[in-house]
């Protein structure tokens, strides 16, 4: 059936794949009539995607390092793009984004614009001439550009403070995901989640991580789509929910008009559970200042364009045409989820809502919602709670809590869909965190075998040795990970911010001067780099511990703060120190040629 | 002036222009979100809604293609495309 090279196949082989998730979708959607347990079908919907992942990882082994760092740079540009998405849609993305949507609103949605319009700056202000300089890792871009040891080693650390923060919410999230659907403490399963993260990227490096991407882009597609059409089409709001829910999204606005939005008295919310939150913000109405909105957005921008697991997703591609189509692609994957959250969001509200709908619970009697079967389950799972504050038996809208991850974990069973659905939501969950979770491990690991180990320490190791040290560093990062996220310290989402903060601080004017400024240089880089990252987390310290903070840049945007630094210090020690010497200068114009040799050779 | 030279100013020039879009619709345009709430946009929704959950979304997406597009036929233009192709 696959003759001939792997490469060549691609659209095959994929094409076969996803032919055979539907396929076992429809298994299990037959199963579940035949009487299967709802629990049973979790677990098989975990294991057998997580073991095909496995199977990816193993198929994908290596033991050259172009293959090991960047997939042999021959990764075609769609492909290339399915996995930047599932590399960049962490379990936040997936499980968090519509629960984020549906409580805050407009505020909220900065994110998506703000994680979209990032990429822009990628295409435009650095892959393509990151992919010319031929790297393996961003922190080799510094290093090479700038000269210097030191500038490679506080790359490194500014990568790995950023890429840190994030993955222990990712593993977090794989743990959450394993723990529901397999039905073991979330201590263990945060280990389970683990092990199959490294299954995937332990053998093939870059390689394997790049294929098993692919597949779990697949899944998780599917698995935020299939329910986000179903609910629409069950509900009769439009068979094309994109295009169709107008009339839900005002008649949204005209229930918040009608109910109000009360507020409730401290002591009546000491009895709501830790993490559920009420409807307190309008749905489509601007309800956040101008400034918050784009500060939120901006940070975002430049977060995405300074986070190395994004970036060397593009260093694999065969050209640098192609690492810029490649980025198109990227977005256009991006787009189809990240669009579907509001609908979701949308569909969900005015489920609950709304009291001419069959499913809606405000108006009615408390006990008639206590009583009803799914309220019961996700009451139990801590994820949702009603109680009567004001006594007049009849639930108010200020009187129903829901927990973020609910809105994508149990719409489909509130809006009457079989159990299967359920099943396929958490292997998408657990497919968005593994995949984005896989990626930046390997960016830490890559990072510190790459540029701490053999371009600093040891700089004649052979390559059998150095992908041994490569392989050890990701098991030990991937342990130091869960074993963080097994302490539980904070949640998902706010540490994913953190990071985008972290790392714009740091690297994002060091990048892009670095193409763009030929009279940067070294001393800059430096200041840059250390300068960002040091007032960027002590602004996040200050505001932690009770400071009021300037210009309204809050722990969500201290990004902004640390950037400003970074660039002014960059500028001005690079002025007052001598311009790159000439060869520096000519690497640089030769970077800005799509065309020619790439700056560091094939192997290096 | 020499060929990198005159294919880095047109690089330059089409960067302003990808960055000036950009700009509009991922920070402009937000500038007036709650004036332009007020207006009906494309399929019934609030405008400014539908920029944040569709719109700008899908004018970035258009936006990096044609970015890409247009840098092809500069790299073109000089002689400085890659040989092979993907």
């Amino acid at each position: 059936m696959i003759k001939g090279n792997f490469i060549d196949n691609l659209p095959k082989v994929y094409g076969i794949y996803t032919g055979g998730f539907l396929a076992f979708i429809i298994i299990m959607a037959i199963a579940e009539q035949m009487g299967m347990s709802a629990k049973a079908i979790g677990i098989c919907f975990v294991a057998f995607t997580v073991a095909i992942y496995a199977i990816i990882g193993y198929l994908s082994r290596t033991a050259q390092a172009d293959a090991y760092y960047v997939a042999g740079r021959q990764v075609p540009t769609v492909f290339n793009g399915m996995a930047t998405a599932a590399d960049w849609m962490s379990g936040a993305s997936f499980v968090a984004m519509a629960g984020g949507i549906y409580f805050k609103g407009y505020g909220y949605m900065a994110l998506l614009v703000g994680w979209t319009g990032g990429y822009v700056l990628v295409a435009s202000l650095l892959a393509p001439y990151l992919r010319k300089f031929g790297c393996y890792t961003v922190p080799d871009f510094i290093g090479t550009r700038y000269g210097g040891n030191l500038a490679r080693l506080l790359a490194v650390i500014v990568l790995t403070v950023a890429s840190f923060t994030y993955v222990t919410a990712q593993i977090n999230a794989t743990g959450t995901i394993a723990s529901v659907a397999l039905d073991i403490p979330f201590q263990y399963a945060v280990y389970v989640g683990l092990i199959s993260i490294l299954l995937c990227s332990m053998l093939g490096g870059m390689r394997g991580v790049t294929w098993t991407q692919v597949a779990q882009y697949i899944v998780l597609i599917i698995a935020y789509l299939l329910p986000v059409f179903w609910i629409s089409n069950k509900m009769g709001a439009g068979f094309f929910p994109h295009f169709m829910l107008a009339d839900e999204v005002s008649r949204i606005a005209e229930l918040e008009a009608q109910f109000g939005f009360v507020k409730n008295s401290a002591e009546n919310l000491k009895e709501v559970p830790k993490g559920l939150a009420g409807i307190t913000k309008a749905h489509s109405a601007v309800n956040a200042t101008p400034w918050a909105f784009i500060s939120l957005a901006l940070a975002m921008m430049m977060g995405t364009a300074s986070l190395p697991h994004v970036m060397m997703r593009y260093f694999t591609t065969p050209s640098v045409k192609a690492a810029r189509k490649s980025v198109g692609w990227s977005l256009f994957f991006i787009f189809l989820l990240y669009s579907s959250a509001p609908m979701l969001a949308t569909l969900s509200k005015l489920s609950l809502i709304d009291p001419s709908l069959p499913t809606g619970i405000i108006g009615k009697s408390i006990a008639e919602v206590q009583s009803i079967d799914w309220y019961q389950n996700w009451n139990q799972a801590n994820l949702m709670f009603v109680s009567d504050f004001n006594g007049n038996g009849t639930l108010e809208l200020n009187e129903f809590f829901m927990g973020g991850k609910a809105v994508v974990l149990a719409t489909p069973e509130i809006a009457g869909l079989p159990y299967v659905i359920s099943g396929l939501v958490a292997a998408g969950g657990m497919a968005a965190a593994m995949s984005t979770a896989d990626g930046l491990i390997l960016a830490i690991a890559n990072a510190l075998s790459h540029d701490l180990y053999y371009k600093i320490i040891d700089p004649k190791a052979e390559t059998a040795k150095r992908l041994v040290v490569a392989r050890v560093l990701l098991v030990v990062i991937g342990f130091a990970g869960a074993t963080i996220a097994a302490m539980e310290i904070q949640g998902i989402l706010g540490s994913v911010i953190w990071a985008f903060d972290f790392a714009m601080s740091g690297l994002f004017f060091p990048l892009v001067l670095g193409v763009w400024w030929k009279r940067a240089n070294r001393e800059g880089a430096i200041a840059g780099m250390a300068l960002g990252l040091i007032s960027g987390a002590g602004y996040l310290i200050w505001v932690r511990n009770g400071g009021s903070g300037f210009l309204g840049i809050t722990q969500l945007t201290f990004g902004i703060f640390g950037s400003a630094v970074s660039l002014v210090a960059m500028v001005v020690v690079s002025l007052i120190t001598a311009e790159p010497n000439a060869a520096t200068q000519k690497m640089v114009d030769e970077v800005r040629v799509p065309s020619g040799k790439s700056i560091l050779g094939k192997q290096h | 002036m020499s060929k990198q030279a005159q294919h880095w100013e047109k690089t330059r020039g089409l960067l302003m222009v990808t960055l000036a879009i950009w700009f509009v619709f991922s920070i402009g345009i937000f500038l007036f979100g709650a004036e332009m709430n007020e207006v009906t946009g494309p399929f019934g929704y609030p405008l400014t809604y539908w920029f944040t959950c569709q719109g700008s979304l899908g004018i970035f997406v258009i936006l990096i293609f044609w970015f890409a597009n247009r840098q092809e036929k500069i790299d073109e233009e000089f002689g400085f495309s890659e040989r092979g192709d993907d």
